[in-house]
């Protein structure tokens, strides 16, 4: 038996902070607020490492009952967690890293006059998402898919007095309702044909059903409504539309929610459900294309991006079409890894860009930037750090991981490959694009002599800067610590062609490998049983193969670099002259390929169109309204024509009475007669 | 020998006459006295009734019916007077204050 | 019959009065045919005698003329005649099917007024009793109603 390990206290501590500083924030003192939010915050992180140093000791996996919830009929859901290797990961990544951008935002945030209400929200935050993780069932899992939702949505439009915030924050909160309408359905067909939600009801129940192969079925249509639901929170093709707008928000939003963990509960969940995946080949090779698709498209996108933070959010939408990617084409733990990478360097870069935003008081247009890295050396040579992981520099985090979804993806087709490798070339050249215009050269901007209008992005308006300079330590150690990460943090996967004993893989192997259906090994993406028996199982074809391929992504990444040095250090005016002469491509990338555009024109608009026209003017109107107002209006007239019988003439009340009693004798007539 | 039917139909005819007076004249004492008549209709067939079964009561109804046509008689003159009095009609048309 | 039809032709309430009183009176006349004497003395002394002097007596009181056109309810005719004739004809054919050809013999009611004072001060005495107090209330009814308001202010005072 396992001991109890009060799992629930997890994401209970944080909506405590949450509660407290909500409600009694308002008139508390910024140092109040920020201990009891940082406090708890760090109880949450504190729980979650005394849970994993007691992990090796626990029956897996772990289950806590809490209490009833739902008892209808034959349908039972509770409140229940549950804890395996896959939960711990995201559990301390997500504690540790909410735990580190909590304390940068004291920072980033302490000029803000809604202090409280940032802490409010992001303590609120991190408890929807603890239970999301540690949730037994999706429908618990579905509280906490919402609840970080409405935390994003609340977040996004901090600033709800500015226009284009507020605006951001709906349309973060509508495109992800419409990913979420896939989940429900989703969850519908779930209860319907396994009578739970509860996840080792579900998967027990799952295990013996064989992979959907010729026709598409059952487990199909769960999986890719479940896509549809990730394809909204995380971000993915068709549903991305959020993400560039929600650097709305404040900085460290951007870094939490929207790079290192709102948006991977996507990845996330389609890992947990990995069972019905593995059991549904259509759904995974959807799972696939949507992630290489969306991951070549947004870095397409991030190419000509101006503002610092849009570039970085079009480069997570990107990467989490890695994550999906890889989850498509069977490589879960893969995925898991760069996940994890993934919030560490992204987590990074944002909170380094917000440094930079900082630093030249509000200003986010690179344009506007350059030579910085004399001045904010803490915050330049972190983020440099975090470039080079993001770009696949071997011996970084995000070289480890972005290698081995490369490999994996190949085994299941090359076109993944290729694209995959062509989208690491585009990201690393975009990313030191980014590294070049904020650094290096002159510094184009208008910070050195005091403000003026230039507070248009932040909070840092009212700051009296004096120039550009570095961020309180308050920011900056937590930019230092998630450095070390982003170096660090590959060892754990190292494979085995390299020499290490890819210890992630292995330990989320008991997870991923333990429900393969009959017949698929390792669930590639569209294999006939026929072909796999005569291959067999290949998860590793040959270790100089493998080299070969990290051989070539290292020189995608290269050849990446070299190519932004030359056009953004080298020889600055080149860029403009090649937009120029491309004319026609750069103008469908500056405008993101005109996806908004086209949404608004005929979603938005028709939607709205429709809604004001049939549902308001008609509907509402008309129907409803005039109902209410009818049936008032005729029961007026009804006793407008029944007083005239009142007339206060004898004469006629009598003859009311005849005609009545004439009635009576015809009726008693007759029922004498029918005797 | 007359048949019962034939009492009951005079009976009944009175009655209609009776309703008839009370639906198409517009002087207010010639409808009382349509009611009258009405009530005559009325016993006119308790008699009958009573003959045919050979049962007195029927007879005692009559009187009843006749002492309270008497007293309803004088009330109602009573009003008719006190009508006349305010309205200076005998018109029941123009007695019409209860309209809505 | 006639009477009856009369009552309703003449357009003077007075002519309508006369032809009710000879209404009354063949009435009394079919009451002794059945041997109801009693009967037929009460309604000749009550009603015809009483009451009808009565309908007279306030027609001469008040100068009640002929009536006038005035425009009457619509209701009352459209609805109500039909109504009345259509109810007397289903009643008239529901006596005509049922009683057949029954026949009452000519003075049939068992007649002594002996035996109706038994009954009256017998079986019926409560009623008896309760129309008494219901004249009297009626006398002093009319009394009250038809008092001229000045003199009723005198009486009062």
């Amino acid at each position: 038996m396992n001991p109890m390990l009060n799992l629930w206290l997890i994401p209970i501590l944080p909506l405590a902070g949450a509660a407290i500083n909500g409600f009694l924030g308002k008139k508390s003192s910024r140092q109040a607020v920020t201990t009891i939010a940082l406090f708890f915050s760090a109880a949450a992180f504190a729980m979650a490492l005394w849970v994993a140093m007691r992990f090796s000791s626990l029956s897996l996996p772990y289950h806590e009952y809490l209490a009833h919830w739902i008892r209808s009929g034959s349908f039972s859901v509770d409140f229940e967690f549950y804890l395996d290797q896959l939960s711990l990961v995201m559990l301390l990544v997500v504690s540790g890293v909410g735990f580190l951008i909590h304390i940068y935002s004291v920072g980033y945030m302490w000029d803000d006059p809604s202090y409280y209400r940032f802490f409010t929200y992001l303590n609120l935050f991190m408890f929807f998402m603890l239970t999301l993780i540690l949730a037994g069932n999706y429908l618990q899992m579905f509280i906490g898919w919402e609840g970080v939702g409405l935390a994003s949505y609340l977040l996004i439009g901090f600033w709800f007095t500015k226009d284009s915030a507020a605006s951001a924050g709906k349309k973060a909160f509508i495109v992800n309702r419409i990913g979420d309408f896939g989940f429900l359905i989703a969850l519908f067909l779930i209860i319907k044909h396994f009578g739970s939600l509860n996840f080792d009801r579900v998967f027990q129940s799952v295990l013996p059903l064989g992979a959907e192969t010729a026709t598409a079925g059952l487990l199909t249509a769960i999986g890719i409504l479940l896509m549809v639901g990730a394809a909204g929170k995380s971000a993915q093709i068709p549903l991305y539309v959020w993400l560039p707008d929600a650097m709305e928000g404040p900085t460290p939003v951007s870094a939490l929610i929207h790079a290192a963990t709102m948006v991977t509960a996507g990845v996330y969940m389609v890992s947990r459900s990995h069972m019905i995946f593995e059991r549904a080949p259509m759904a995974l090779t959807v799972v696939a294309i949507i992630g290489t698709l969306t991951a070549f498209f947004a870095a397409t996108i991030g190419i000509t991006q101006t503002d610092i933070k849009k570039v970085l959010a079009y480069s997570t939408v990107s990467q989490l079409g890695y994550m999906f990617m890889a989850c498509g084409v069977g490589a879960f733990s893969a995925g898991i890894f760069h996940l994890m990478t993934h919030a560490f360097f992204k987590g990074l870069l944002f909170l380094a860009a917000g440094s930079v935003i900082h630093a030249v008081g509000g200003e986010q247009d690179m344009r506007k930037m350059g030579g910085l890295r004399t001045k904010i050396p803490w915050t330049f040579w972190t983020m440099t750090a975090g470039t080079l992981a993001i770009a696949g520099i071997p011996g970084l985090a995000g070289f480890f991981s972005k290698d081995e979804i490369l490999w994996r993806a190949y085994e299941a087709s090359w076109v993944y490959w290729l694209v995959g490798l062509v989208t690491a070339f585009v990201t690393s050249f975009y990313m030191f694009r980014l590294w070049f215009m904020t650094f290096f050269g002159e510094y184009r901007g208008e910070a050195e002599s005091g403000h003026g209008g230039l507070s248009a992005h932040d909070a840092h308006g009212a700051h009296g800067h004096g120039g550009i300079h570095e961020s309180p330590r308050v920011m900056v150690i937590p930019l230092v610590i998630l450095a070390i990460l982003s170096v660090v943090g590959g060892y754990v996967g190292v494979p085995g062609s390299l020499g290490g004993s890819n210890h992630f893989d292995k330990f989320l192997g008991p997870v991923f490998h333990a429900g393969a259906p009959a017949g698929v090994q390792n669930a590639v993406g569209e294999k006939s049983a026929s072909e796999q028996e005569t291959e067999g199982p290949e998860p590793k074809t040959g270790a100089s193969t493998e080299l070969l391929f990290t051989g070539i992504s290292v020189l995608a990444a290269l050849l990446g670099f070299t190519l932004a040095w030359q056009l953004y250090y080298r020889n600055p005016q080149l860029p403009a002259k090649i937009a120029a002469s491309m004319q026609g491509a750069y103008q469908a990338l500056a405008h993101k390929y005109y996806v908004d555009e086209f949404y608004g024109a005929f979603l938005v608009k028709p939607l709205i169109e429709g809604s004001t026209r049939i549902l308001w003017q008609g509907v509402d109107r008309k129907i409803i309204d005039a109902a209410v107002n009818d049936a008032g209006d005729g029961a007026r007239h009804l006793s407008d024509e029944a007083r005239h019988m009142q007339s206060g003439n004898i004469r006629s009340y009598a003859g009311w009475i005849a005609a009545g009693s004439a009635v009576v004798i015809a009726f008693m007539v007759w029922m004498a007669v029918s005797r | 020998m007359v048949p019962l039917s034939y009492y009951l139909l005079l009976s009944g005819f009175l009655f209609a006459c009776g309703v008839l007076g009370f639906l198409i004249k517009r002087n207010i004492i010639t409808i009382f006295m349509s009611i009258e008549l009405m009530l005559n209709g009325v016993n006119l067939s308790f008699v009958a009734f009573a003959a045919h079964w050979h049962v007195l009561a029927g007879q005692i109804f009559v009187f009843f019916v006749m002492v309270v046509a008497a007293a309803e008689a004088a009330v109602g003159l009573a009003i008719i007077i006190a009508v006349y009095r305010t309205r200076e009609t005998l018109n029941v048309d123009q007695v019409n204050l209860l309209k809505l | 019959m006639g009477g009856a039809v009369n009552l309703l032709a003449q357009r003077h309430p007075i002519n309508s009065a006369l032809s009710l009183i000879a209404v009354m009176a063949a009435l009394a006349g079919e009451y002794l045919l059945l041997g109801a004497e009693f009967v037929a003395a009460v309604q000749v002394i009550v009603y015809a005698g009483a009451v009808m002097v009565l309908f007279v007596f306030v027609i001469m009181l008040l100068n009640a003329g002929e009536e006038e056109e005035t425009k009457g309810s619509r209701v009352a005719l459209l609805l109500g005649v039909p109504g009345v004739l259509i109810g007397s004809v289903l009643v008239a054919w529901v006596v005509l099917r049922s009683s057949g050809t029954e026949t009452v013999p000519i003075g049939a009611l068992p007649g002594p007024p002996t035996e109706i004072a038994q009954l009256l001060f017998h079986d019926f005495l409560l009623p008896f009793e309760v129309t008494s107090v219901l004249i009297l209330i009626a006398i002093m009814g009319a009394v009250v109603l038809a008092t001229k308001p000045d003199a009723a202010e005198r009486k009062a005072n």
